[in-house]
């Protein structure tokens, strides 16, 4: 680990060797620091100050606006005991619920199609230059835009169901948008929409990185192309799973905007995922002790995922 | 996926079952694409129609007499809420948050991947690291804490008025998101300069330096030269992410003429009042997504590296 930073260490003396030079050469060998610090103050303060102050603020009574007086964990126990009203659910109960099924839809549809469109563009396609950017492109719009359009296409008087009624087929059905047991569902097909375009992408990438020699040699032995993939391309892909899964579960964690745009958090709050519960709470129904708690429970559940990862991409590099 | 023939299958029967393949691949790919045009062929379509073309029409049919009224409602006449001066204020309002952000954040990111990878000190990593968690981070998670601090910055901002008779932009809600946006920036911005300076060869540092060059001189005249390639993929990155942004702009400037155009747009699609004008609607949308849509038609390359850059740690 030879470094600049090193380096510029031992050409000290040479400096010291001016009067007046010393505090200038002191001053030099921190300005690297000083430049960064700014940056770096700002994640603390910022990042993990204000977390420690949502976590602070889970703890108080506060209503519509902070109260810094300590009362324990209610807002915690009432979340608890929301997790499990049922029937009728509680919004929280329906928040987290959609969660569930959002989540994992949304992460295996988007890495099965993802895994799927990549390995058929990988067939020496004529075109690929075209058919790429096509399935790219959503992820470039924002999900307010994405949310206008598919609501529109969803709309059962306005959109696919009209479409078809006009094209003969009268008894086609499909209003899930309007439904508070399936609007979840609409959110995973817009949501799919806009990211397994790019989750394709990180495929292609993985796959043009595979050894052409080891596919050629597992031909040669006799490999069917079904066998090719599964037992040798798949599993060599295992690290692009691992980012894709990462990259997904990040995005379904924080997905909000989307929720609000295509549903406007569906008939009766029942498109609901945590992230809108946290924002009604705390700016609409007054409950920002109960707001906050949510807001530390999603950020756990991130940590949870994320600073594993982190912590294996950035430690095992020997340099 | 066992659509697709092998060489080492390819005797005589083979030929044609490779073909039946070829077109059962095209096939699926061409089926696929329609999927993701779809939604914005219709926005598109949709926003040339006239009402009663929409009403009395197929959603996928082309517009029959192509009209821009509903792009020049959008931009300067539609309805958001009861104020209906249409979209070109709430674009104007992204613009001026989008630029300063997208140039501050860069800036910073590429002193920081600088300082991180040329002038390594002891725990560089553990700091790296803790900047890195930010960009993961659900904002929800710190929205209350920044408005209330953002609060403190208006009533500061009301203070300075009184003393000096200007705000000096605080309590100003586009500075603001501009600030907001850079502090939450700098994470991924500082990720794409560290891996990238990473590979930078340290040799060239080190021969300026004993040249005598100082460490802003060899940021300028070394590094920022060869940093082309990720200024692009960060400033799109960032533009992208800061023109789409909707939580921030909603819980920091959600009512009145401060409104980014994210905000704006679902104001004006949820506006209830009157017959709603789906085409003008979607001529909203459609100027809202433009000028991501044309970052990524102009340099779609580097749009997806920067992508998979955020993804994809080096």
């Amino acid at each position: 680990m030879s470094t600049v930073a090193e380096t510029s260490i031992t050409l000290t003396p040479e400096h010291d060797a001016r009067p007046g030079a010393s505090v200038r050469s002191r001053l030099q060998d921190a300005l690297p620091k000083l430049v960064l610090a700014p940056s770096f103050a700002a994640s603390v303060v910022f990042v993990y100050g204000f977390i420690l102050w949502t976590i602070y603020l889970s703890f108080t009574n506060s209503k519509t606006f902070p109260s810094y007086a300590i009362t324990g964990p209610r807002a915690y126990q009432r979340l608890w005991r929301w997790t499990f009203e049922s029937d009728p659910p509680s919004s929280w109960y329906t928040s987290i619920t959609n969660m569930g099924i959002f989540g994992f839809l949304y992460i295996s549809i988007c890495l099965a199609l993802g895994l799927f469109l990549a390995i058929l563009l990988d067939q020496k396609i004529r075109g690929e230059g075209m058919l790429r950017p096509i399935y790219l492109y959503p992820m470039a719009l924002s999900f307010i835009v994405t949310g206008v359009a598919w609501k529109w296409f969803l709309d059962p008087g306005l959109g696919l169901e009209q479409t078809l009624h006009q094209w003969g087929w009268t008894s086609f059905h499909f209003d899930w948008i309007k439904n508070k047991d399936f609007v979840i569902y609409t959110v995973v097909i817009a949501g799919v929409w806009q990211a397994s375009g790019f989750i394709m992408a990180m495929f292609l990438a993985g796959l043009r990185g595979i050894d052409g020699e080891i596919m050629k040699a597992a031909q040669i032995d006799g490999a069917t192309t079904f066998q090719l993939y599964r037992r040798i391309v798949i599993p060599l892909l295992r690290p692009i799973f691992l980012s894709a899964l990462i990259v997904l579960a990040h995005l379904a964690i924080k997905s909000y905007d989307l929720v609000v745009a295509l549903t406007s958090g569906g008939p009766g709050g029942s498109a609901w995922l945590p992230s809108n519960f946290m924002y009604e709470y705390t700016f609409k129904r007054n409950e920002m002790a109960v707001g906050s708690a949510s807001a530390v429970i999603m950020l756990m559940t991130i940590t949870a995922i994320i600073v594993p990862y982190l912590y294996s991409e950035l430690r095992e590099k020997p340099r | 996926m066992s659509a697709v023939a092998t060489p080492a299958r390819q005797n005589t029967g083979g030929i044609r079952a490779r073909t039946v393949n070829r077109i059962v691949i095209y096939g699926l790919l061409a089926l696929f694409a329609l999927f993701y045009l779809m939604p914005l062929f219709v926005m598109l379509v949709t926003s040339f129609k006239t009402m009663d073309e929409i009403q009395n029409g197929n959603m996928l049919a082309l517009p029959q007499a192509p009209t821009f009224a509903p792009w020049i409602r959008a931009w300067s006449e539609v309805c958001s809420g009861l104020t209906c001066v249409g979209m070109k204020g709430y674009f104007w309002n992204s613009i001026k948050m989008v630029v300063p952000a997208v140039v501050i954040s860069t800036l910073l990111g590429a002193l920081n991947g600088y300082v991180l990878t040329k002038w390594r000190f002891r725990g560089a990593t553990l700091v790296f690291g803790l900047m890195l968690f930010a960009c993961f981070i659900p904002f929800q998670s710190v929205l209350l804490p920044m408005a209330t601090i953002l609060g403190s910055f208006g009533r500061f901002g009301v203070k300075l008025q009184n003393a000096t008779g200007l705000t000096f932009g605080f309590g100003n809600p586009t500075v603001n998101l501009v600030f907001v946006h850079v502090v939450y920036g700098i994470g991924f911005t500082t990720l794409f300069f560290r891996n990238y300076y990473e590979a930078f060869p340290n040799e060239l540092v080190k021969a300026a330096q004993i040249d005598g060059a100082s460490f802003f001189q060899i940021f300028r005249r070394i590094m920022l030269p060869n940093s082309l390639p990720i200024i692009v993929v960060t400033v799109i990155y960032q533009f992208t992410n800061i023109w789409n942004d909707f939580l921030f702009a909603s819980a920091y400037a959600g009512s009145g003429d401060v409104m980014p155009m994210t905000v704006a747009l679902n104001n004006v699609v949820n506006t209830s009042t009157g017959v709603v004008e789906y085409n003008v609607n979607m001529a909203a949308a459609m100027i809202a997504a433009l000028p991501t849509l044309l970052v990524y038609v102009l340099a779609g390359r580097y749009f997806v590296r920067g992508l998979m850059a955020g993804a994809v740690k080096g």
